[in-house]
């Protein structure tokens, strides 16, 4: 019940993020949602794409050093409160998040939480036991 | 030998002396200096021994200074392979002092001195500072670094036995150094050329007019310097720029050094035999041809350099000098033949970094490493290409690997380099030798 998220490293020059979505593009792949972080020198670029794989070949034609990792999307209900839950869940359970990102499709009232954990499964299995929704690939790009 | 001599224009020192022998006698110290030492080496050092047996040398066939070219070359390749204490032809017990310098990997190169060799070292530089007027009434500001590096200790020693009043400030922190300057009442001041620029320009920042302070002489060395530099050293500050040489290899700063009249510095030739040979064949060039130093020393006992290619290009002239020594001189050295670089007066090869890099896991050695010169003070910055192995999803790993990688550098060659990741293919990837270094500094 995970997702494939690639990141591609970014050096902090003017155009190199634009190269990368042109490339896309070009390649008629569409990108769900994207994540910069950023620090002085550099940057890290994390891509939610269905056609993940794709996408990666074709970024590495290009010669981008493109990873994958496994993150975990889960759904919440798009009013305040909702991503509070979730952390709750996560945090009783011990679990630490590298990092996390948020987004909403246009249809709907849920919007969607992107996880990096250590322990992934530990997480799907925590969130799941509280009733949260935890998206796999297919149930997420429906919501394209 | 101390003589206290107050008079800070006396125009010759009694420790001079030797640098105004009459030339038939220098050949003869020459000649008999040059026996002894190769003797000495063919008993002593194996390898120096197993390349004279290979070429039929025998130290006896050694009957006049020209016979010094059927000798095999020594290059700092040999000081690699022996590390550590190979190349030593006194036992340990009798070494007092190691020193070290940067070799071309990971490894530095090791020299040794006995208590003799240190009062030979101490001599030149006793010479150097007085062939250029310092005096015993001298304050000397010592900022070339102390330690494994030569340069802190070389001219401390000289200095005291001078009998000049010694501050052994070392390197770094340019605001402290500006305090002692004025406080202490400084007139001679010791480091690299470029780290002086920075110390004016610092000045200037805080409002001090060096042409103010006491100091009225500078002895610079430990990297390649232009005329135009000394120019603006002497017309920013007031003082005398004087150019001092050496090599650990060959003893330390004290090789050679400039006169008052500062048209290149004069080897102490009855301790240091010079030639200028061809780099690539290795014939030797007659006075005035532009070539490779290759250098002998006359009395070390430790560790005898014999034929020491030294990498640095310059030009021998016999021609007298105006000031009555009789030691030749050579041009100041411009550049190289090999790919040392001198950053902020340390020596460091590009094949050190590529070693450096290795040594982190995981890091494939693409790399570009760039110098500019900011403010008078030498940058440098590693670029490192991102391959799949290095990256990482993470900040914190990466930032975890820049600074391993800048660790791993620091500890190989004593630099503090910017790490740089840079995306792949971004380095170029040239079809004969990799342009390794981009210098970008204007020496001038």
């Amino acid at each position: 019940m995970k997702i494939h998220q690639l990141s591609l490293f970014l050096e902090n020059k003017p155009g190199h993020l634009s190269a990368i979505c042109q490339t896309l593009a070009k390649a008629n792949i569409n990108i769900a949602t994207l994540s910069l972080a950023d620090t002085q020198q550099f940057g890290i670029l994390r891509l939610i794409i269905r056609d993940w794989q794709k996408a990666k070949e074709v970024l590495e034609k290009m010669g981008f050093v493109v990873n994958v990792t496994e993150v975990v999307a889960t759904e919440v209900e798009d009013r305040p409160g909702g991503m509070a839950e979730i952390l709750e869940i996560i945090q009783k359970n011990g679990i630490n998040i590298e990092y996390m990102y948020a987004f909403t499709f246009h249809k709907g009232d849920r919007a969607i939480l992107v996880f990096r954990f250590d322990h992934p499964d530990n997480a799907v299995k925590a969130l799941q036991n509280h009733r949260k929704n935890v998206l796999g690939p297919v149930e997420l790009y429906n919501r394209e | 030998m101390i003589e206290h001599w107050n008079d800070l224009d006396s125009p010759l020192h009694p420790a001079s002396a030797p640098d105004f022998l009459p030339v038939p006698q220098l050949r003869q110290i020459q000649l008999h200096r040059l026996q002894a030492v190769v003797q000495r080496a063919y008993e002593h050092v194996p390898l120096l021994r197993q390349r004279m047996d290979s070429n039929r040398f025998t130290p006896r066939q050694l009957k006049s200074l020209d016979d010094i070219r059927s000798l095999p070359f020594t290059v700092k390749n040999d000081l690699r392979d022996t590390y550590p204490y190979g190349l030593f032809a006194s036992p340990l017990s009798d070494i007092v002092r190691l020193h070290a310098s940067s070799g071309t990997t990971g490894k530095p190169i090791v020299v040794a001195y006995t208590r003799e060799d240190i009062d030979v070292w101490t001599q030149v530089m006793v010479r150097s500072l007085a062939a250029c007027g310092v005096r015993s009434g001298d304050i000397i500001q010592n900022a070339y670094g102390y330690g494994l590096f030569t340069g802190g200790l070389g001219a401390h020693y000289g200095a005291e036995q001078l009998g000049a009043t010694v501050i052994p400030i070392s390197g770094g922190n340019t605001d402290r150094q500006l305090m002692v300057l004025q406080d202490f009442n400084v007139t001679v001041i010791c480091c690299t050329p470029s780290y002086f620029l920075h110390l004016l320009d610092r000045a200037k920042e805080l409002g001090v007019d060096i042409r103010k302070t006491a100091l009225r002489k500078g002895v610079f060395g430990a990297e390649p310097w232009t005329e135009a530099m000394r120019h603006r050293i002497q017309d920013e500050s007031g003082i005398k720029a004087y150019d001092i040489y050496g090599l650990s290899e060959i003893i330390g700063p004290g090789v050679a050094m400039e006169c008052p009249h500062q048209c290149g510095p004069h080897i102490f030739e009855d301790h240091f035999y010079p030639e200028v040979i061809d780099p690539k064949t290795g014939d030797v060039l007659p006075d005035g041809v532009e070539g490779e130093l290759v250098l002998t020393t006359l009395s070390k006992q430790a560790m005898p350099m014999i034929r020491y290619r030294t990498r640095d290009i310059t030009a021998i002239t016999s021609e007298p000098c105006a000031c009555g020594r009789t030691l030749c001189r050579i041009k100041r050295i411009g550049r190289r033949s090999d790919d040392m670089l001198i950053i902020r007066g340390v020596n460091v090869f590009p094949s050190q970094i590529e070693a450096a890099l290795l040594s982190v896991e995981g890091v494939q050695p693409h790399y570009q490493i760039v110098l500019t010169r900011e403010r008078d003070l030498d940058h440098v910055e590693v670029q490192v290409e991102i391959t799949g192995e290095m990256f990482s999803d993470r900040v914190s790993a990466l930032e975890t690997l820049t600074q391993k990688i800048s660790h791993a550098i620091s500890t190989t060659t004593g630099l503090h380099a910017k790490i740089s990741l840079v995306e792949p293919h971004t380095i170029q990837r040239s079809e004969g030798k990799a342009k390794r270094v981009i210098d970008k500094r204007n020496m001038g």
